[in-house]
């Protein structure tokens, strides 16, 4: 598809008012051309795709329509772009590519910010149902509700208030705290306590969350970031406390170790499917429980089970491996976070910038084009697995090298590759989205734990939270019908890769 | 979804057929159980007792004569699987090669243990087998119902577990059993509907939807978990039970009646929904339009078969059907508690892969990979030196295998996971 002209095309709909008949079923492809539209728009032909993976197709194709992507055709993207800016915000037609125009198209693009931020709203609506449902006493208010309404309403308020207010301060900032700085009563440390927690949540988060994207884009379904994690967690915490290494070196090493137990377990999938066109998703979940076992042997045997104790935990990572917090030794932010941030530029750059990203882009929007293309689909899906499950690797390294535990235990993992699955789907793949999903699920994370103590809300109310909001991103179409939002907004937010077993 | 410039390529059909490579690895196998296992095993005698504990009828056989001459069993099946003997051969062979490679292990294992355990009750096994198989069962038929009409269930987690909570949380605050049966198939039918809905309506990826919805499950049910039953556990979270029912004459036969039929209502329901699905699925006119459905949805369609309206139907029967599977735990003997599936759901998965989608084949994965569970729990019990975790790891390890078309290839249904749109 060398001429844009088709792109065009197909993007007029979406620049027209609200009203397109069957909005999540117009898949409008807008953009210059970029690897995969061109190869979606191959198989555009065939009658039998699944609205879902075009319209995903659709959604990459257009993200990937930043400057660096799409080199081809720069004039129709200038179009593209200023048509967009004037229906999505009103802004002035005819400027140049700049900072200015570039934040409009953003806006624009994330309609996904309006249905992220409604997506949002709905969660918290819901869990605030489900915490007055939960509290007895406050469900009793609403027996004699006729008779005194206000009793249930402010009983509500004040249980739902102090669960949400606590969540805040959990996770972003104490207003007692700070008040307490500015008057001296304590130090800063307790101004940044929220933030650094949740910073030291998000630092694992945005690692899986790479590796589920990641895959996501070369058309693959890691479920298995868990199994690579614990892996992760494993070799790491392994080097970390067999070998005598002095610190800096030891800290690389360590952080290598995780990154190659990840890279084995996702090669696994990987070569199986490549090979023997084994689905990747029913690899990677059967992995997942193979790791999670293999876990709980290697922490009881000899060398690795701390002597001095009885239940099932690991000798301590030596200090000389251990990430170095950055805020003193009373916050536990760790440099894990920093290093995050460099594996979320190095996603997106492998992504739009390089060989491999243009690939593995190619081979996710449509094999068999990029088959005829000349690329080798086999060494992809080996590649691309291997590098996902390093970057969950690394998530899991962060866990054990960090500061959130220093040992191996059971659950010494926790949720991170599942939740990594949330934090891509709600990044929408995209590298700099995910590192933001993190970071608001680390938050959720952190509040959480406040919440927990402070209101005797369940962590669990965290859990319910991120899932809720990433089904309603999963299905944009639903929160465009509940507040009735303009038809064309929700059309490109399909994050779905439907391709079945 | 294979990788066509690998798995489209000719396949070179000379002397190493399937069967032939299966016999091949089959003979090794054998022959290192012999080699390995009959040393390893002592000259204690194995015994096999036909009851609950060491006394009564028994099987016994010398340690290692056993674990040799079945080592050799296994070969030789595998060597007649290598000569070539006719396909019909095939099925048969393989299981015995298969019973005697364990038999084998069971020899070293029995007659290794310490002094006066070298028993093995086979009531209890069979019975714990079928016990941890329960949920499996009920899991994987969750599984044939919602994929062979063409919906990915990868939610039977959440629907186990929402199905336990709920028959725990209504059962106890009604104190009938029954109405918690009920009400745990309603909170597995709530999780099926959810993925009905957007799986079906808002054609959302199967496969992550069924992820997330796990994760909701857990965090609904630890959630109000601990909101309710762990401040007030007397009042949401002492289910009542079903009790044991003997099935007359059935109950008398040696080793299957005590174990099989004096159990409770939850292993009966699940043997007859096994038969019950598979008629069926085989037999009825719903049968074959969900079989059509999940194959080829646009003919289907063409015929006159309600396409989306059958899927619906299905995503929720198995949404029963699993939180059943899910009242098996907390209304049979357990109370709720965190997470309390851990897993079993993903295993259930499993099942219904390794069963190739079929409820017979589901059952027989489910019952082999309970039978491996109860293994573990045994060789626990005697201190052997095999670790409990490497006997969880194996159905996950069979899946794997199956999948990768080591040991024949799994097909799901075609349309498995295809969102379908009319027009």
């Amino acid at each position: 598809m060398s001429d844009v002209n088709p792109a065009s095309g197909s993007g007029a709909p979406e620049r027209e008012p609200a009203g397109a008949a069957s909005p999540d079923q117009a898949a409008a492809p807008e953009q210059a051309p970029s690897p995969e539209q061109a190869a979606s728009s191959a198989d555009a032909a065939s009658p039998d795709k699944d609205v879902a993976t075009e319209s995903r197709r659709a959604e990459s194709a257009a993200s990937d329509g930043d400057p660096s992507a799409g080199n081809a055709g720069p004039a129709a993207t200038d179009a593209g772009r200023s048509g967009r800016a004037a229906t999505g915000t009103g802004a002035p037609e005819g400027r140049g590519p700049g900072l200015g125009q570039l934040f409009l198209q953003n806006l624009w693009s994330a309609n996904t910010v309006t249905v992220t931020v409604l997506a949002l709203v709905l969660a918290i609506v819901i869990g605030a149902v489900l915490i007055i449902i939960s509290d007895p006493d406050v469900l009793a208010t609403y027996g004699y509700f006729t008779a005194r309404p206000a009793d249930a309403i402010n009983s509500s308020w004040s249980v739902v208030s102090e669960a949400y207010a606590n969540l805040f301060k959990g996770a972003v900032v104490d207003p007692a705290a700070v008040s307490g700085w500015a008057d001296g009563s304590n130090g800063w440390q307790l101004v940044f306590a929220p933030i650094s927690e949740t910073l030291t949540y998000t630092a694992p988060l945005v690692f899986t969350g790479l590796a589920v994207s990641l895959a996501f884009r070369g058309g693959l379904f890691n479920i298995g970031a868990q199994g690579q994690a614990t892996l992760g967690v494993i070799l790491a915490a392994l080097a970390g406390f067999l070998l005598p290494l002095p610190p800096v070196l030891h800290l690389i090493v360590a952080l290598l170790a995780g990154a190659i137990g990840g890279a084995i377990w996702g090669f696994i999938p990987g070569i199986l499917k490549a090979r023997r066109g084994a689905h990747e998703v029913i690899n990677t979940i059967m992995l997942n429980y193979v790791s999670l076992y293999f876990l709980s042997w290697i922490i009881n045997q000899r060398g690795v089970h701390e002597p001095t104790r009885t239940d099932a935990i690991s000798k301590s990572v030596e200090s000389s491996a251990q990430l170095p917090r950055l805020l003193g030794g009373d916050l536990r932010v760790h440099a894990g976070i920093l290093l995050a941030v460099l594996a979320t530029w190095g996603v997106a750059w492998l992504l739009n910038r390089s060989t491999f990203g243009f690939e593995l882009r190619a081979v996710g929007a449509n094999p068999d084009a990029a088959r005829t293309a000349g690329i080798s689909v086999t060494k992809t899906y080996v590649l691309l697995m291997v590098l996902s499950g390093a970057l969950a690797g690394l998530g899991g390294s962060n866990m054990v090298l960090g500061t959130t535990a220093s040992a191996l235990t059971p659950a010494v993992a926790a949720q991170i590759g599942f939740d990594g699955i949330l934090v891509s789907l709600l990044g929408r793949n995209k590298p700099w989205g995910v590192a933001l999903a993190a970071l608001l699920f680390g938050a959720l994370q952190a509040g959480g734990n406040r919440m927990q103590s402070y209101a005797g809300i369940s962590l669990e109310l965290a859990t319910v939270l991120q899932a809720l909001i990433v089904i309603f991103i999963a299905a944009p179409a639903l929160v465009k019908a509940i507040f009735g939002l303009r038809a064309a907004r929700a059309a490109r937010l399909q994050t779905s890769v439907a391709k079945g077993w | 979804m294979a990788v066509d410039d690998v798995a489209l390529a000719p396949v070179s059909v000379g002397f190493w057929t399937r069967n032939r490579k299966i016999g091949a690895g089959l003979l090794l196998v054998g022959a290192l159980a012999a080699a390995v296992f009959g040393p390893l095993a002592t000259g204690q005698e194995a015994r096999f007792t036909l009851s609950e504990d060491a006394g009564g009828a028994a099987l016994e056989i010398q340690g290692t004569l056993g674990a040799i001459l079945f080592g050799l069993i296994a070969a030789a099946a595998g060597a007649a699987l290598l000569v070539g003997l006719p396909r019909r051969w095939f099925g048969p062979l393989l299981g015995v090669g298969v019973v005697a490679f364990v038999l084998s292990f069971l020899c070293w294992q029995v007659s290794a243990a310490p002094a006066g355990q070298n028993f093995m009750p086979l009531v209890n096994m069979l019975r714990g087998t079928f016990l941890l198989a329960l949920p499996l069962i009920f899991g994987a038929l969750a599984g044939v119902l919602c994929e062979r009409s063409g919906v990915v269930n990868v939610a039977i987690e959440g629907q186990l577990l929402t199905g336990a909570f709920a028959g725990a949380l209504f059962g106890t605050i009604t104190g009938n059993v029954w109405i918690g049966l009920v009400a745990a198939a309603l909170g597995g039918a709530f999780i099926s509907l959810l993925l009905a809905v957007f799986a079906i309506r808002y054609l959302v990826d199967q496969v992550v939807i069924g992820i997330v919805l796990n994760l909701f499950a857990v965090g609904l049910t630890g959630f109000l978990y601990e909101r309710l039953m762990q401040s007030d556990a007397q009042a949401y979270n002492q289910p009542p039970h079903f009790g044991t029912w003997s099935i007359p004459l059935l109950s008398e036969i040696p080793v299957l009646g005590p174990a099989l039929f004096r159990s409770n209502i939850f292993l009966y329901l699940a043997l007859v929904l096994v038969l019950v699905v598979h008629v069926a699925l085989f037999r009825t006119r719903w049968g074959l339009r969900t079989r059509s459905v999940g194959e080829h949805p646009t003919a289907a369609d063409t015929l006159g078969v309600r396409v989306l309206r059958l899927r619906y139907r299905n995503v929720l029967l198995a949404g029963l059907v699993a939180g059943i599977g899910g009242a098996s735990y907390t209304l049979a003997s357990f109370t709720f508690s965190k997470n309390m599936i851990g897993g079993k759901g993903f295993i259930a998965l499993a099942a219904l892969i390794f069963g190739r989608w079929s409820p017979t084949g589901a059952l027989l994965a489910a019952l082999f990979f309970g039978f491996a569970d109860q293994l573990g729990t045994y060789l626990g019990a005697v201190n052997s030196v095999i670790p409990s975790e490497f006997l969880a790891m194996l159905p996950y390890l069979a899946t794997i295998l199956a999948v990768a078309g080591l040991v024949g290839r799994v097909r799901a249904p075609a349309a498995d996971g295809k969102p379908y749109v009319k027009g």
